[in-house]
């Protein structure tokens, strides 16, 4: 039983998301197939079956209300007017829809929200080129001791940034990157080697060797390796990691508040400072926190899977 | 020779993020180390060496003693409630029902938005209310107006209240006789505030920890249980016997994760509640930052520092040991 169960290659399942859909969904209904059989057999009966199942969806629609729960105040508080935002009338749906929270939490986020835009979307570019780079060489040109690097690289991305904050700070001003955007992205990109290595590494480990040592044998050196197998085969994984580190960048606080300064805050450190603030009402707060909010969960819309498999393959098995 | 030329190049390729994972995760931590045991107490850095009078220091700081206490206890909350609901999501979820892409993304929904976002709304949901202050009306907050509940005695995260064993109590004399006083009074004790930040974390989290689960238990072949229901084992006999021992492994990861999560948790309480009242939501993390970047006092900021990371690497560094024992088994 030492086998480890998810996955040391739960990057390689990346490979085909489709086909491991379909998989999971034949595999579901041969379950509930399975289910339904063992009912028959055990003579329980049909009303066990159906007092199993009410009792099932039950629990499922009360933990839905939950994760739901701030969603809905979230909305319906956004889209009221000042004068109906009061505790009491939390529950109430607006008697009227009223957008200006809306304009009033643009104006107070806007630039900030483009900062967040100019901020992670060039980091999770510059870091999924580089994590892809690693993990190639760290899956396909194992040198001695490669794998005790990659153990000491991982620690890097489990240590609380508290414990090199200070001296960041002083290296960012000797620099002079300090405060600027540009900054923010260069520590973004180094903080986020290990996880994109990581994810990386794991996906190439599931590209056959053999396809690699044909390749050597005809004449395909480094990057040719890399770009006519490798890349072909890496769109899947490039969407994980970029999704991953946009994620990660954009909901990042604690460099952005202890790196940068008014007008170059991100939309984290706007939002806390608007949240903090008590000129703002609730409303104007909520609606400025759906809008922090829009494009990592736009994205999680869109690509959820390809997000479900960046959490597997990034919180497992180096 | 062309292998070797090709052997230079993959080094050349990794060698810049070898030095960079070394200068700025390494380097620095060395030189907050080194912080932690010099006087630098001023927006200047000041070098004098001052031996371990920061730790000292700190360890000596009632407000630090509470954060410390404060992180035991979210950790436990956070961690227990997200594997237990984690655990159990997973399992529903995996029985074959309808609709199942849409139950699963909205557990995991919560991990795209940023912990201040998260801290924010779970403000807003459990703001207490004014209990008949004078001028403001008795109005409960969201929830203890949904669940009927007073909002003079539930305070969620303003709530100052500790729950704790106290010294001249029955309990508290018979510990003190067998020699384990030291569990009394407020610093071994639940903060009530820190359980509103919980509900919000464990919102944020447990469906990742769902996602992990669910992960291990497709991989368990559904062989392997029908064969125990032919033998006639019940459901919770399966889950028991068969199905828990295998996911003995994802429950050491996802704890690994959760846990060092919950050390360093930051955004959520700046956020939701600050330090809240009495320090009752304070961390070592936000301690940290506002000793340094707000106080200047960078010689104890940095020591803080160095305990969380020592707490941290604690729980990491033997899980990223065996984690690569278990990737050689393989």
């Amino acid at each position: 039983m030492s086998e480890p169960l998810v996955p040391a290659n739960a990057a390689m399942i990346v490979l085909d998301v489709e086909e491991e859909e379909e998989r999971i969904a034949a595999a579901n209904a041969a379950k509930a197939k399975g289910l339904k059989k063992t009912v028959k057999r055990s003579g329980r009966g049909l009303a066990a079956y159906l007092v199993g199942r009410f009792f099932l969806y039950g629990v499922l629609f009360i933990f839905a209300a939950w994760y739901l729960t701030p969603i809905y105040v979230l909305l319906v508080t956004s889209l009221k007017s000042s004068s109906q935002v009061t505790l009491d009338q939390m529950w109430t749906l607006p008697t009227s829809i009223n957008l200006d929270s809306f304009s009033q939490a643009w104006t107070a986020l806007a630039p900030n929200f483009m900062n967040s835009l100019l901020l992670a979307i060039p980091a999770a570019c510059i870091s999924s080129v580089v994590g892809s780079l690693n993990g190639y060489v760290l899956a396909k040109w194992k040198f001695p001791g490669a794998d005790a690097l990659f153990t000491l690289i991982l620690f890097g991305m489990f240590i609380p940034y508290q414990a090199i904050l200070i001296p960041l700070t002083r290296v960012a001003s000797e620099v002079g990157l300090y405060g600027s955007i540009q900054g923010l992205i260069l520590v973004h990109v180094i903080y986020g080697i290990p996880i994109t290595t990581l994810i990386f590494r794991n996906y190439y480990a599931g590209i056959p060797t053999e396809l690699i040592e044909a390749a050597k044998v005809d004449g395909a050196g480094f990057w040719r390796v890399y770009r006519s197998i490798l890349l072909p085969l890496s769109v899947s994984g490039f969407v994980v990691v970029l999704i991953w580190q946009f994620n990660s960048v954009w909901n990042d606080f604690l460099f952005a508040v202890t790196l940068t300064t008014q007008p170059n805050w991100p939309v984290t450190v706007a939002l806390n400072n608007l949240s903090g603030s008590f000129i703002s009402t609730w409303n104007v707060q909520m609606a400025g926190a759906l809008m922090a909010a829009m494009p990592t969960l736009l994205v999680f819309i869109i690509l959820g899977r390809y997000f479900v498999r960046g959490l597997l393959a990034g919180s497992l098995k180096g | 020779m062309r292998i070797s030329r090709d052997r230079v190049l993959s080094l050349l390729v990794i060698a810049p993020s070898v030095v960079a994972v070394a200068v700025f995760v390494y380097g620095l931590i060395g030189w907050t180390a080194y912080i932690s045991t010099v006087k630098w107490d001023t927006l200047r850095p000041d070098y004098t060496p001052v031996g371990l009078a920061n730790y000292q220091s700190i360890f000596a700081n009632f407000r630090f003693q509470i954060d410390i206490r404060n992180t035991v206890v979210f950790t436990i909350f956070f961690v227990v409630a997200s594997l237990i609901i984690g655990l159990l999501l997973a399992n529903l979820i995996d029985r074959g029902i309808r609709a199942e892409g849409i139950f699963r993304s909205l557990f995991v929904f919560p991990m795209a938005i940023s912990f201040i976002v998260t801290g924010v709304v779970w403000k807003w949901v459990l703001s207490p209310g004014q209990p008949g202050q004078a001028g403001f009306p008795a109005s409960p907050n969201g929830v203890n107006q949904l669940f009927g509940l007073d909002p003079a005695t539930n305070r969620w995260f303003t709530d100052p209240k500790v729950l704790y064993i106290a010294q001249d109590s029955q309990v508290g004399k018979v510990l003190h006789d067998i020699g384990l006083s030291f569990l009394t009074g407020t610093n071994i004790g639940i903060p009530i505030a820190m359980l509103s930040i919980v509900i919000a974390a464990v919102w944020q989290m447990s469906g990742f920890v769902m996602v992990l689960y669910l992960a291990g238990l497709r991989a368990i072949p559904e062989e392997l249980r029908e064969a125990a229901r032919v033998d006639g084992a019940s459901e919770w006999r399966i889950f028991r016997h068969v199905t828990f021992p295998l996911l003995v492994p994802i429950t050491l990861s996802a704890m690994i994760i959760l846990g060092h999560i919950s050390l360093k948790i930051y955004d959520l309480t700046v956020a939701m509640s600050r330090e809240g009242p009495g320090f009752a939501t304070d961390t070592p993390a936000n301690f940290m930052w506002q000793t340094s970047f707000r106080d200047g006092l960078f010689g104890r900021g940095a020591a803080v520092a160095i305990v969380m990371l020592i707490l941290i690497a604690a729980i990491v560094v033997p899980y990223l040991v065996w984690n690569r024992r278990q990737e050689v088994q393989v």
